[in-house]
């Protein structure tokens, strides 16, 4: 009885905490515009996500000191999808509906892209995406802030056909759809190029696969057939620490067999001692050694927001670019309805932190330069080959046969994927 | 067209270092390397090396060898270039000619720029090094020239490496030196009767090097060559595929030694008790974390014992786990004995409430633990490379394996735990205090998996997310081995590895996880009670 009672007492205290809380949003909302920050903060991906958070709330914070945007303050919203895909949907109804948030930054991985992207049709509001992705989409309430495969995976791959000579290809990936269509068109150009199939071998592996060592041995022994042989690495989060702990301790040397990987950043390198990892590659658009002014200011300001040993990555630097475009097509339009946002937008330019200026281009990408970096021993990269210019994001690879003719511009054409041989807009149903 | 100008180049090189072998250098290599400093793209840089390796003098190594560890530097403001020497905060410098120590003079990391380095300029340098080494007082540095010709079949380095040859007292480096001079050889326009002398040898080498090697040579070859490259690929080829079923064994065992350490902790919370404990996990992960707070403890105030933190890591995370396992079964689990359904949820509700407590106290983000220079590398045993992590965590399961079965079968608390989990109204009777069995028997199974975490820790993530990546594996071990019983979890682990591991091969590791999974669902009809099962009127229970 008495611990009912106190159970009960307990829920009370804890609805009216709520509701109070709740008050004070709401007394506050009237002049503020939200913002809401769709990250998981528990579960496997939390390890990722949780520091592109944290990026939102200091680019948040740095935007109120210079006087918010409108005149009022921005307010962030924070909830936790706790690596669930279904829940990302259900948190982004929540932002939009019940917080009423203007703008969304969040999501990682495609599938949680996917999750969330009826919603946001659905209650028209605007979702900055900031991972590189496999590309085959555009969406008119998306900003894909992260690189597609031509501003990654494409030029990674020039980059050893022509400065490393490779001739045989091992394309290993964790199973799920960015490895599986980055492969697939990375196949499909590489046979273009003039690539055998039995130079080319694909493995895939489960999300956090831990024993490598098969792997591993497979491709010494792949690469043992007196061709170069490189690695192209699109595994994910936690399987590569100690897929690269089995590299370095059987001996796969960066001068013999080169690995460049489009996930691994400074903070996957974070995890583990990199000295017998010197000089496997890896793709980005953004490194923190990169020497730019920008640059500068965005870590000084960064470590002094987080912890002095926190490192920056390429996600946190496409979240940059996407909210100060997004800042700047709010003032653009004068307000934060989405429609007008989403109108404004295209054709934005701020500066990236890589020392250029990134736009946002008809199809929802934005312009990138793309860096090929080698690992150094203290775990950061340094930069080896860069392109002259930025690269503009593709939305339809051009090496798939399905979606060469697609074509994605929504300030023409109003259509996210228009068939430009049958000259039609497929729209949503494909 | 670029090959032949870098071996001719080279050539020049290695006869310049010949000659001058007898005689004073022609010139001092100081202002050379003084060049690098004003290097700023990879093409100049590969042109001072260019320059360094035609001067010939073998003082240039010291600063090449550092240039290709990306250890040479210069000073930003005058342009003087030192190798540098950075240890946990500790910041020296050396003179690039001599290796010499000199004095920083107060200048700290900060003052000094990289010399740029990539992969194709390191291949440059061990080319160039190679030939310069193959004299060197150091062992190693002789072998490594061996090997990086073995690999390139450098021509112009042959009559430097016969020369060599003739001079080298160690046979480990003269069997290596012989081996690069057949390669180098293969790539010569000398006899196709020395040509043929030296696939043999190459054959009778028969790793992979040698494979790729004649692979390499196969279609520019004909003739008599031809067929007796193709001959010896095949004969290579045949040999390499009886050790990689060796191989194969060997990878088994240890990816059954891991499940093993990760379920034998299970194998007594749930297998002896019959709690299924969902924060089995966390415990492992726990253990982990122990690893890194220890080594954390350790880089700042004992950093010569660095390399044994691990041993010291090994009680902390026991007492970890164990303590957080007593109170987790005196305070939740002690009160749902009988109820598996609520001890399910209870424990899963523990491993999230752990998983984030750790989140919170160390960040989302994995940490390091870093490997001891022991545990680092691998070794060849025949034509099977043992990396020497796996083997110490082989051993090491192997160890928590005897001294969890010493305890079990030798000592009264296992002679307590046994009574208790077979009868325990009787063994209540007989004056066995029941529950504080249980609490300790838990502890020690939480404390296991502490351990468990140490080795972990080793080869994967230091995540709060470790846990969760073992404990599906973990159960299935002890199901399959058969509840109950610790030879079960043995056998059960090593058998799900080995299979595990030749599965792989032929059907990769997604679906060879999906055959695996069917297997052990198909068996676990067939024999409820797991590979070893318990008999007798215990099980009745």
């Amino acid at each position: 009885m008495t611990n009912l009672t106190r159970r009960a007492m307990l829920l009370a205290s804890a609805a009216t905490l709520g509701a109070t809380m709740t008050l004070g949003a709401a007394a506050f909302a009237a002049d503020t515009i939200k913002v809401g920050v769709l990250h998981s903060l528990s579960g496997t991906m939390a390890i990722s996500e949780t520091t592109l958070k944290d990026a939102m709330l200091m680019l948040i914070e740095e935007q109120n000191k210079k006087g918010g945007l409108l005149g009022k303050k921005l307010e962030p919203v924070v909830v936790d999808p706790a690596s669930d895909w279904p829940l990302f949907a259900e948190k982004a109804r929540e932002l939009i509906s019940a917080s009423e948030v203007d703008a969304v930054f969040g999501c990682w991985t495609s599938v949680s892209r996917k999750s969330v992207l009826p919603v946001f049709k659905e209650l028209n509001s605007v979702l900055f995406y900031p991972v590189q992705y496999e590309g085959e989409e555009s969406e008119r309430n998306v900003f894909y802030t992260g690189a597609a495969p031509n501003q990654q995976a494409i030029p990674a791959v020039d980059y050893l056909l022509e400065e490393e000579e490779v001739e045989r290809w091992v394309l290993a990936g964790t199973d799920y759809v960015y490895p599986r269509t980055t492969n697939k068109i990375l196949e499909a150009y590489l046979k273009a190029k003039g690539v055998a199939d039995e130079d080319i071998m694909i493995n895939y592996t489960p999300f956090g696969h831990s024993d490598w060592q098969t792997i591993v041995s497979d491709i010494k022994k792949f690469g043992a057939a007196g061709k170069k042989t490189a690695v192209v690495s699109t595994i994910n989060g936690d399987a590569n620490v100690p897929f690269y702990k089995e590299l370095g301790n059987q001996g796969v040397k960066a001068s013999d067999i080169p690995v460049v990987a489009f996930s691994v950043g400074e903070e996957e390198l974070a995890g583990f001692d990199t000295a017998p990892l010197v000089g496997h590659l890896a793709a980005w658009n953004y490194f923190q050694s990169v020497e730019a002014p920008e640059n500068a200011e965005f870590i000084e300001k960064w470590k002094a927001f987080t912890s002095p040993d926190r490192v920056t990555n390429d996600p946190m630097e496409a979240h940059y670019i996407g909210f100060n475009m997004w800042v700047k097509a709010v003032e653009k339009a004068g307000t934060t309805d989405p429609d007008a946002v989403i109108d404004a937008i295209v054709g934005v330019e701020v500066p990236n932190l890589t020392g250029g200026i990134s736009k946002m281009l008809p199809n929802h990408h934005i312009t990138k330069p793309v860096l090929i970096g080698e690992i150094q021993a203290d775990g950061q990269f340094e930069v080896v080959s860069q392109t002259d210019g930025l690269v503009p994001g593709d939305a339809w690879s051009d090496f798939l046969p399905e979606s060469k003719p697609l074509k994605a511009d929504w300030v023409d054409l109003k259509c996210g994927n228009y068939n430009t041989e049958t000259n039609t807009c497929l729209g949503a149903d494909s | 067209m670029r090959l032949p100008v870098r071996i001719c180049l080279l050539g020049l090189t290695l006869l310049a270092f010949l000659t001058l072998q007898t005689g004073s250098y022609a010139q001092d290599i100081r202002p050379i390397i003084d060049e690098f400093a004003a290097a700023k793209s990879f093409k100049k840089v590969e042109a001072v090396i260019d320059k360094l390796a035609a001067a010939g003098d073998p003082a240039a190594a010291v600063s090449l060898r550092a240039l290709s560890e990306g250890r040479l530097k210069f000073k930003k403001n005058d342009g003087s270039v030192f190798i540098t020497i950075e240890d946990a905060g500790e910041f020296a410098l050396q003179d690039p000619l001599t290796g010499n120590a000199v004095p920083t003079d107060g200048a700290t990391a900060k003052d000094f720029k990289k010399v740029k380095v990539k992969n194709s300029i390191r291949r440059k340098i061990a080319a160039v090094l190679s030939g310069m080494t193959l004299q060197a007082k150091d062992k190693s540095q002789r072998l490594a020239g061996a090997e990086t010709i073995f690999n390139t079949s450098d021509v112009s380095a042959l009559p430097a490496l016969e020369a060599a040859i003739d001079k080298e007292t160690d046979d480990d480096v003269k069997q290596a030196f012989l081996d690069a001079q057949a390669s180098a050889i293969l790539a010569s326009k000398r006899e196709v009767s020395e040509k043929l002398a030296a696939v043999a040898r190459i054959e009778a080498r028969g790793d992979r090097a040698s494979l790729a090697l004649l692979s390499k040579f196969l279609a520019s070859s004909e003739g008599e060559l031809a067929t007796r490259i193709s001959g010896a690929i095949e004969g290579i080829e045949s040999v390499q595929a009886l050790w990689a079923n060796a191989q194969n064994i060997w990878y088994g065992i240890s990816l059954g030694s891991v499940l093993l350490l990760a379920a034998i902790g299970l194998a007594i919370t749930f297998g002896v008790m019959g709690v299924i404990n969902m924060a089995h996990g966390e415990m492992v992960m726990l253990g982990a974390y122990t690893t890194f707070t220890v080594q954390q403890a350790f880089s700042l105030y004992f950093p010569a014992l660095m390399p044994f933190a691990l041993l010291f890591a090994l009680p902390a995370a026991f007492l970890v786990s164990g303590l957080v396992g007593l109170i987790m079964e005196r305070g939740l689990i002690s009160r749902l004995y009988g109820r598996p359904l609520e001890t399910l949820l209870a424990t899963w509700g523990v491993s999230l409430i752990l998983q984030q407590t750790v989140r919170t106290i160390f960040g989302a983000t994995n940490r390091e633990v870093s490997n001891p220079s022991w545990m680092s590398g691998a070794f060849e045993l025949g034509q099977i490379s043992i990396t020497w992590n796996r083997l110490w965590i082989v051993v090491f399961a192997l160890a928590v394996f005897a001294a969890l079965y010493f305890i079990i079968n030798r000592t009264s608390l296992g002679l307590d735990m046994r009574a208790v989990t077979q009868n325990r109204r009787m063994a209540g009777a007989m004056g066995i205090r029941t529950s504080w069995v249980d609490a300790m028997t838990f502890a020690l199974g939480s404390g296991i998996a502490g351990i468990a975490g140490v080795a972990l820790s080793q080869i994967g993530n230091v995540s709060p997310n470790l846990g969760q990546s073992y404990i599906i594996d973990s159960f299935l071990v002890v199901v399959f081995g058969g509840v109950g019983n610790l030879w079960g979890t043995l056998v059960g682990a090593m058998s799900l590895g080995i299979l595990n591991k030749f599965m792989e091969p032929y059907a990769g590791a997604v679906l060879g996880k999906v055959i695996i999974l069917v297997l052990i669902i198909l068996f676990i009809q067939k024999r409820p009670r797991g590979l070893f099962a318990l008999k007798g009127r215990a099980v009745e229970q």
